[in-house]
């Protein structure tokens, strides 16, 4: 699977990821991954997307710029996504069994 | 300064020169309610939030400036949502404010809660949740920012019970919402366009709801006029371009003339305006335009490259970049070009219809055109009514067809014309609709009642769903399955019991000589016309086809 990662700076506050995930949710495109954390005094966060890369992801792109919470977007092929297969490890092994 | 979350909120609405709020009150917004009869603003009750929501369309649509409804909670809120989604898809500046259970009552299922917030995100530009009083020295202004800016939208300010009664405290009002956009258009590309413009052969212009927000007409007339581009419309361009000029071209796409399909196809160069390549525009979108090049200008980024690649766009106002662009083009008559364009309207116009009679749609929209008064603004419903109106009712100036684009919402004709009634009292308004689409929101038959202006209604009546109709004979076998009505109100007695006047256009002696009077006479007034179940909307292109491939 080729895959992409969209960089996006946010302001932090509730209701923005239901923004972000609702709009590539209605483009029926599936996230792999999601890293998300607070940047600096807590006003803005950094949200990394792992997605399968395809022809939506300039249009997906274009539209989350258009969200009013989104200070900037960035579509990235140059990231270790090695990271997103790690979480368990990095957070603490997850105590929910995989099915 | 000191006061409560819903007085503050009526200082702000009257600071952004708000003078009427239409809306229903109920538990959740009852503060509201109570501080608006401490303010200058006024208030319209309507009969159903989406009928309230629709009337701020229609002082929306037809000024250009945001208009503002009020609903209270859970169904309040989700009654006006269908009005919600058609202000997205038509980019038109509504504020929406809706009462919210109180804070610490949220997420419990309290009485009358829904998640306004979460159900609003896909059909707003941008909806808020506000959490405390002092926030609404920011949204508020922010929410008209955002409704006027760029490309115009709807949004939402969901507000708490607690936070419109408790106190705030600050030391001044922030500075009223204001339009934000950008004027100065990229001077390269604009040259790159105006050669592009220059050195095609056959150019068109493909002109949209764009062009009548961004202000831009009179700009629009002069790059036509001035390198002879003809200029085709879409359903939400029609009245940006006067429609007896030789250079206008027809409302293009599923139900555009013959010969505004043709001449598309034929075009070497497409300038797209302030338009979104809408399906039912565009049909089948690879075949669209097929041997044009395309010049894309729209203000709203995500729109570039979404359904047709461009070979050149520019994002900006379009008012200011045309008004450049403008001197950039050379002048051109372009014989040839625009004598194939006459010689093609010449050609393949709209059908005529097949009889004289009043009671033929064609001939009656003519007949209300004849008669009505040139300031008329003209609102529709949806289905073939609507699209007889944009198909033979000329438009000339902007903002005088208010009608449902994008959403297609059935039930929108009325409770519009009585939004632009309440904001045009000085001209007269009709709203053309069908018998399915009028019984959807007829219970504001009561607000028309309540303020009484000049606003005539026709019915269109076949008895049916008629495009579904006409759908289901040219598509599905003839099998008309749920779309003849087993029965139907007297519409002019139901007009007549609201205590408006009700006329039954079969029954008068001189049927031409009523359709003046209800365009005449003042106060508000319901024309029911039965029209024959046969007659079809023609042309027609088969949906996900090319536009070539017109049926009729």
């Amino acid at each position: 699977m080729n895959t992409i990662v969209i960089e996006l700076l946010v302001n932090n506050h509730p209701g923005v990821m239901s923004h972000i995930t609702g709009l590539i949710m209605r483009r029926a495109c599936n996230i792999e991954g999601i890293l998300c954390g607070t940047v600096g005094d807590g006003n803005t966060s950094r949200i990394y997307l792992l997605m399968k890369d395809d022809w939506r992801i300039p249009r997906i792109v274009r539209q989350l710029k258009n969200l009013y919470d989104v200070i900037e977007v960035v579509p990235r092929d140059d990231c270790d996504t090695a990271v997103f297969d790690r979480i368990p490890e990095l957070i603490g092994t997850g105590v929910i069994s995989p099915v | 300064m000191k006061m409560t979350g819903a007085e503050l909120i009526t200082r702000l609405l009257e600071r952004q020169g708000i003078n009427k709020i239409i809306g229903i009150p109920g538990s959740s917004n009852l503060p509201l309610y109570s501080a608006l009869a401490e303010s200058a603003i006024s208030y319209v009750l309507a009969r159903h939030e989406q009928g309230a929501g629709f009337i701020a369309q229609g002082i929306a649509r037809s000024t250009g400036r945001p208009a503002v409804c009020f609903t209270t909670s859970g169904p309040g809120a989700t009654n006006a949502i269908t009005a919600i989604a058609d202000a997205k898809l038509d980019s038109v500046p509504i504020i929406v404010i809706t009462g919210q259970v109180a804070t610490g009552m949220m997420g419990t299922d309290a009485f009358q809660e829904v998640d306004t917030y979460g159900l609003t995100i896909p059909i707003t530009k941008h909806n808020f949740l506000v959490r405390t009083p002092d926030e609404l020295l920011k949204i508020i202004p922010e929410a008209f920012t955002l409704a006027m800016s760029g490309r115009p939208g709807p949004v939402v300010i969901d507000i708490p019970r607690d936070v419109q009664t408790s106190m705030v405290e600050f030391d001044m009002y922030p500075a009223p919402g204001e339009k934000n956009n950008g004027t100065h258009p990229d001077m390269d590309r604009l040259e790159r366009i105006a050669q592009k413009i220059n050195s095609s052969r056959k150019p068109i212009l493909y002109i949209g709801g764009g062009i009548i927000s961004s202000d831009t007409c009179a700009g629009l007339y002069a790059l036509s006029k001035r390198n002879s581009i003809p200029v085709t419309s879409s359903l939400m361009g029609l009245g940006a371009f006067p429609s007896d000029n030789p250079l206008f071209s027809g409302m293009l796409g599923m139900h555009g003339a013959r010969y505004t399909n043709y001449i598309l196809d034929e075009a070497d160069l497409l300038v797209a305006l302030g338009v979104r390549f809408d399906d039912r525009a565009t049909g089948k979108a690879m075949e669209f335009a097929p041997n044009a090049s395309v010049i894309h200008i729209d203000i709203d980024q995500a729109e570039i490259d979404k359904i047709r690649e461009t070979d050149l766009n520019l994002i900006g106002d379009l008012r200011h970049s045309i008004k450049e662009l403008v001197h950039l083009v050379e002048e051109n008559r372009r014989e040839d070009w625009m004598g194939y364009i006459a010689s093609m309207k010449k050609e393949f116009p709209y059908p005529e219809p097949q009889s004289d009679s009043l009671f033929h749609p064609v001939n009656l929209l003519r007949a209300i055109h004849s008669r009505a008064d040139k300031k008329s603004i003209v609102t529709t419903d949806v289905g073939q009514h609507q699209m007889w109106t944009a198909q033979y009712y000329p438009f000339n100036h902007p903002r005088t067809l208010l009608t449902s684009g994008g959403l297609g919402t059935m039930g929108f004709g009325l409770p519009t014309a009585i939004g632009a009634a309440i904001a045009n009292p000085d001209r007269r308004i009709i709203c053309i609709s069908g018998d399915g689409s009028f019984l959807m929101n007829i219970q504001e038959l009561a607000t028309l009642k309540d303020l009484e202006p000049d606003l005539t209604v026709f019915i269109m009546n076949n008895n049916s769903l008629g495009l579904v109709r006409q759908q289901q004979e040219l598509f599905f076998g003839k099998k008309y399955v749920s779309s003849l009505f087993g029965s139907n109100p007297d519409f002019a007695g139901i007009a007549e019991k609201f205590g408006i006047r009700g006329i039954n256009l079969e029954l008068e002696n001189d049927p031409m000589r009523a359709i003046e009077r209800s365009l005449g006479e003042t106060g508000p007034c319901v024309v029911n016309v039965p029209v024959s179940l046969d007659d079809n909307v023609f042309p027609m292109v088969p949906p996900g086809s090319a536009n070539r491939e017109m049926i009729g």
